[in-house]
C-alpha cells in the first residue's frame, strides 16, 4: 500500500498495522467513569459539585468557576488521566434555574486510552465570568470568542476577547434564550394540543 | 472596526513594514474570509485572521426546526462533503432515540460518504495544485468529482447540498442507475487519479513550492486542536472511523496514512493516499453490500411509502406528525463525532423532549484549526501563505457556520 518513498521527503503509512489493529486495545479497563471520578475524588477532593454519567454514556463533572481552572488542568496533566485535548467548548443558557442561567461546557478526550469526558461550569447570568483556558490549549481562543459572541461569557483574562462570527457592534447575545423564535399570534403549534411540554412553548416575554 | 484597525496600522509603519489586505475577497482564499497581513517586503510579520463573513446562525437556527428539517442545515456546512454531515447528524439524532440502523444502510451510507471524502479530498488536492501553477490537474479532478455529483443524483436526488439519508437510514435504494455509474467510477477512476498524482508527487516545481512551506508540529497541532488530515500530517494517526467506529466502518480495512512534516506536501500527500483508502472502503462496501431493508423499522421518524399515505390511515397519521415535526425525542444530552473531510465533525446536542433541539453545537474541525494559520504562516513568504490556505482545506461554511 501507500506511495514509493525511497530518498524522498517523507510520508510513511501508519505504523498501525491496520489488520491487528482492534479499537478495544485502545480502552484499558481503569478508564470506567467510576474510577475516573475516584481519581478526581482521591488526587483533588472536593473540586467537584456534581458527576452523573449523561444519556451517552459520557462522564459529565461539574464544578465551581473557581475550580473550573485547576480540574481542567489536573485532567490534562494527571498521569493516569491524560485528558490531552480539548474537543470542544460551548455554552447553555438555562433561563429558569436562578443564579445557574448560563453553563460552558469543555469535553476533554484522552486519544491513548480513548476516552471521553465532558466538566460543566454554571453561573449566574448577571456576573458571567469565567477565567480563561487559554493559558491550557490555545484552541480555548477562538471557542471561548464564539462563547462570548453568542452568550457575552467574559472570558477573564483572554489575550482578545472580541466577537468573532457576529459583527463587532452587534448589541445583543444572539444564543441566549430571550427571544422569542416563532411568530408569537401562531397558534397551530401550541404543546398543549399536543401533550407535551418543549421549550418553543415557554414565554420569552 | 475593521476599517479603523487597518488605517491606525497604516499610521505604525516603520521601515519596510507595510499592510495587505487578503481578502476578504481575494481569488486565491478560495472563500470569504480576511487576513490583515502585516509584511515586511514580502515576508509576513504578522497576520490577523477575521472570519464570519457567511455566518449564518445555524447554531440558532437548529434551536426552531425540527430534528428533520436540520438535516439541510448541516449541508451548508462543509460544502464539499455534504454527504459526511447529514449523515454525521442523522446518527447524532439516532443515538439519542437509540434508532438501530440495518446493515445494508450502514454499509449503503458508508459508500455514500466515502464518496463525499473522495470528492472532497480531490477539490482541495487539485485546488493546491492550482496554487502552485498547474491548473490541468484541476480540470481532469473537476471532472471526476462531476462524475461524483453525478452519483449524488442518483442516490438523493441533489448534487452539491444533498440532504441525504434519513434518520433511520437512507431514503432510497441505489438505482440501477447509481450501480452503474459506481462500477464505471470504479473502473475508471483509479487510473485517471493516478495520472493526475503523477503530474504532482515526483514535480520539481510542485515539491519546490510545497515542501516545507506552512509546517506545524505535531504537540503544537494537537494543542490547536487539529483532527483529520491536518493532523495525520504531522504524523498522528488519530481518525474518528478508526477510534470510534460508527455505521460499521470496524468492517472495513483501510490504513490511515500520516505524514511527518506536517507541511503543504504532507498535507497534499495524506489527503492523496486517503482517496486510495476511501476507495478501497468503497470496493469493499459494495462487494459486500448485505440484502435487507435500507432503512429501519421506525414509523415515528421514518417517513411512510408515499401511496401508503393517501391509502391508509396509520401510513397518513405518521406522515402528518413527522412532517409536524411531533416525533417523540428522550431527553438526555448526546455527543456524536463523524471524520469530515477536514476532521473531527461533532454534534453536541441536548434534548428536553420538545420537538426541537433544545441546544446544538456543531463541533467544526475548520474553525477549530483555522486559529492556528498566523503561526503557521508568520515568517514565510505571501505565496506560501496562500498554499498553505489551500492544503489547509479551509471551507468558508464550516468555518463560519
Amino acid at each position: 500500500m501507500g506511495w514509493k518513498v525511497s530518498g524522498l521527503p517523507s510520508l510513511k503509512p501508519s505504523n498501525q498495522k491496520p489488520e491487528t489493529f482492534q479499537p478495544k486495545t485502545f480502552q484499558p479497563e481503569h478508564m470506567t467513569n467510576e474510577l475516573i471520578h475516584a481519581r478526581i475524588e482521591q488526587q483533588r477532593p472536593g473540586i467537584l459539585v456534581r458527576h452523573e454519567t449523561a444519556y451517552d454514556g459520557m462522564l459529565t463533572l461539574e464544578t465551581t468557576r473557581e475550580q473550573i481552572l485547576p480540574l481542567l488542568q489536573f485532567l490534562r496533566d494527571d498521569e493516569q488521566l491524560q485528558f490531552h485535548f480539548l474537543t470542544t467548548l460551548c455554552g447553555i443558557h438555562f433561563p429558569e434555574e436562578k443564579d445557574r442561567e448560563l453553563c460552558a461546557m469543555y469535553q476533554l478526550h484522552n486519544w491513548r486510552t480513548n476516552t471521553r469526558i465532558r466538566v460543566k461550569v454554571f453561573f449566574p447570568i448577571a456576573d458571567p465570568h469565567l477565567p480563561t483556558a487559554t493559558t491550557l490549549w490555545p484552541t480555548a481562543n477562538w471557542m471561548e470568542r464564539e462563547t462570548y459572541d453568542f452568550y457575552g461569557v467574559i472570558f477573564d483574562g483572554h489575550p482578545n476577547l472580541t466577537r468573532i462570527l457576529n459583527v463587532e457592534d452587534l448589541d445583543v447575545f444572539p444564543l441566549r434564550k430571550e427571544y422569542r423564535l416563532e411568530d408569537g399570534t401562531r397558534t397551530d403549534k401550541d404543546d398543549r394540543f399536543f401533550g407535551r411540554q418543549g421549550h418553543e412553548g415557554r414565554s420569552f416575554d | 472596526m475593521q476599517i479603523q484597525s487597518y488605517f491606525s496600522q497604516l499610521d505604525s509603519i516603520e521601515g519596510e513594514l507595510a499592510t495587505l489586505n487578503l481578502g476578504p475577497t481575494h481569488p486565491a482564499t478560495h472563500g470569504i474570509f480576511q487576513n490583515v497581513l502585516k509584511m515586511n517586503g514580502e515576508k509576513i510579520v504578522s497576520a490577523e485572521p477575521t472570519i464570519g463573513y457567511i455566518h449564518r446562525a445555524f447554531e440558532k437556527l437548529a434551536e426552531r426546526r425540527p430534528y428533520n428539517q436540520i438535516t439541510p442545515i448541516t449541508d451548508r456546512l462543509n460544502y464539499c462533503s455534504s454527504p459526511i454531515n447529514n449523515m454525521g447528524w442523522h446518527m447524532t439524532v439516532e443515538k439519542l432515540a437509540k434508532i438501530e440502523v440495518p446493515k445494508r444502510a450502514q454499509y449503503m451510507r458508508v459508500i455514500t460518504m466515502e464518496l463525499a471524502r473522495i470528492a472532497d479530498h480531490l477539490v482541495c488536492d487539485a485546488v493546491i495544485g492550482v496554487d502552485t501553477g498547474a491548473l490541468t490537474g484541476f480540470t481532469y479532478m473537476f471532472q471526476e468529482r462531476e462524475r461524483i455529483y453525478d452519483m449524488y443524483e442518483e442516490v438523493c436526488g441533489t448534487r452539491l447540498t444533498t440532504n441525504v439519508g434519513r434518520i433511520g437510514g437512507m431514503e432510497r435504494d441505489f438505482t440501477p442507475a447509481f450501480h452503474q455509474k459506481l462500477k464505471d467510477f470504479l473502473k475508471t477512476f483509479p487510473a485517471k487519479f493516478e495520472e493526475f498524482h503523477n503530474l504532482l508527487e515526483r514535480n520539481r516545481i510542485f515539491m519546490d513550492r510545497t515542501i516545507g512551506a506552512g509546517p506545524i508540529e505535531a504537540e503544537r497541532a494537537m494543542a490547536y486542536g487539529f483532527t483529520g488530515p491536518n493532523l495525520r500530517a504531522c504524523g498522528v494517526d488519530y481518525d474518528v472511523r478508526v477510534m470510534q467506529p460508527y455505521s460499521s466502518y470496524e468492517d472495513f480495512e483501510f490504513i490511515i496514512p500520516v505524514g511527518t512534516q506536517g507541511d503543504t506536501y504532507d498535507r497534499f500527500m495524506v489527503r492523496q493516499e486517503e482517496i486510495r483508502q476511501s476507495l478501497r472502503i468503497i470496493r469493499q462496501a459494495y462487494d459486500n453490500l448485505p440484502s435487507g431493508d435500507y432503512h429501519a423499522d421506525v414509523p415515528d421518524y421514518y417517513l411512510p411509502e408515499k401511496p401508503d399515505v393517501y391509502t391508509k390511515m396509520e401510513a397518513l397519521i405518521y406522515h402528518f406528525k413527522i412532517v409536524m415535526g411531533e416525533v417523540p425525542i428522550p431527553k438526555g444530552e448526546v455527543y456524536h463525532a463523524v471524520e469530515g473531510g477536514n476532521g473531527e465533525l461533532g454534534f453536541y446536542l441536548i434534548s428536553d423532549g420538545g420537538r426541537q433541539p433544545y441546544r446544538l453545537h456543531f463541533r467544526r474541525p475548520c474553525f477549530i484549526y483555522y486559529q492556528a494559520y498566523p503561526e503557521m504562516i508568520k515568517g514565510s513568504m505571501l505565496s506560501d501563505a496562500i498554499l498553505t490556505m489551500s492544503s489547509m482545506n479551509v471551507i468558508a461554511g464550516e468555518l463560519d457556520a
